[in-house]
């Protein structure tokens, strides 16, 4: 799976980066929960879940959310050494069975300390159009 | 304002280290459904420029502080992640040894259509095996009724 390489000159303002989605399970939350050691019963026990007050039982991992648009921007980007910067901010609530579209828009591209830097805006909504996570994200492209 | 023990903003925590370890970051990445073979399959990393398996953006979250003083926070029945930020300086290898200390930097607390919540800010630093700092993280822990 070659990459078709981004340039910084050929980025602009207001492009798309190419959308990433995923259809969480309980499956892939409980394969989260090991890998990443977050063991909160709250994304894989329902009545663990259910008795925190999440009614509907099951959450995503907000990490787990957060990886797929980390994945989302190291699809696009060259490298992920390219990534810079990235910070999300949790909203609805993600659960298994959903399909989650990771979603960027550059806002801004500059050249500072000799690197050649965009900054993103970047979300994951849920099929319902729900934002489930929201953020930023900064990375440094090549010039041709 | 919900009562806690200001005392322990600042402190850090003692250090904790890990070895990044290439099945770790293979099973992460799987966990994500990330089949970019940089993270799975070395030969296939050092093609693409990297000695070895190279850990994915959000495997930091892997490297778990230690435990910090107690804000003693009387507050709370659900406790929810409510944001991760990372800035990145140097890569993260497989073979790496990571040194990570966290910290309290904050505690706020709003009112939102929820009811009352307090946001608790945790500040991270991650160190390589040459005492480089490898990323920075901020997180952001949500404590409601």
């Amino acid at each position: 799976m070659a990459k078709q390489k981004v340039y910084y000159d050929d980025i602009n303002v207001g492009d798309a980066i190419p959308t990433l989605v995923k259809k969480p399970t309980t499956r892939q939350l409980v394969k989260y929960a090991g890998a990443s050691g977050d063991y909160y019963e709250i994304h894989y026990d329902h009545h663990f879940a259910v008795n925190a007050g999440l009614k509907d039982g099951v959450i995503v991992h907000g990490l787990l959310t957060a990886g797929w648009l980390a994945q989302m921007l190291t699809d696009w980007l060259p490298s992920p050494t390219a990534l810079k910067k990235f910070g999300v901010s949790y909203r609805a609530m993600a659960r298994p069975g959903d399909t989650i579209s990771c979603k960027g828009t550059i806002v801004n591209k500059y050249e500072k300390d000799g690197e050649h830097l965009v900054d993103c805006e970047i979300y994951a909504e849920n099929q319902r159009g729900e934002k489930c996570a929201v953020g930023t994200a900064t990375a440094a492209l090549p010039k041709r | 304002m919900v009562e806690f023990d200001r005392s322990v903003l600042g402190v850090e925590s003692a250090p904790i280290t890990y070895d990044v370890e290439k099945g770790a970051i293979r099973k992460f990445a799987e966990a994500i459904g990330d089949d970019d073979p940089i993270y799975h399959d070395e030969k296939a990393a050092q093609a693409a420029g990297f000695k070895t398996l190279i850990a994915p953006p959000t495997f930091l979250c892997t490297f778990r502080a230690q435990d910090l003083p107690d804000l003693k926070i009387q507050f709370g029945r659900v406790r929810l992640n409510g944001g991760n930020e990372y800035e990145y300086y140097k890569p993260i290898y497989a073979g790496d040894t990571i040194t990570v200390t966290a910290k309290y930097v904050d505690v706020t607390e709003r009112t939102g259509r929820t009811g009352k919540m307090l946001f608790v800010i945790t500040e991270l630093t991650f160190k390589n095996q040459q005492g480089d700092v490898v990323a920075k993280g901020r997180n952001t822990g949500i404590m409601r009724e």
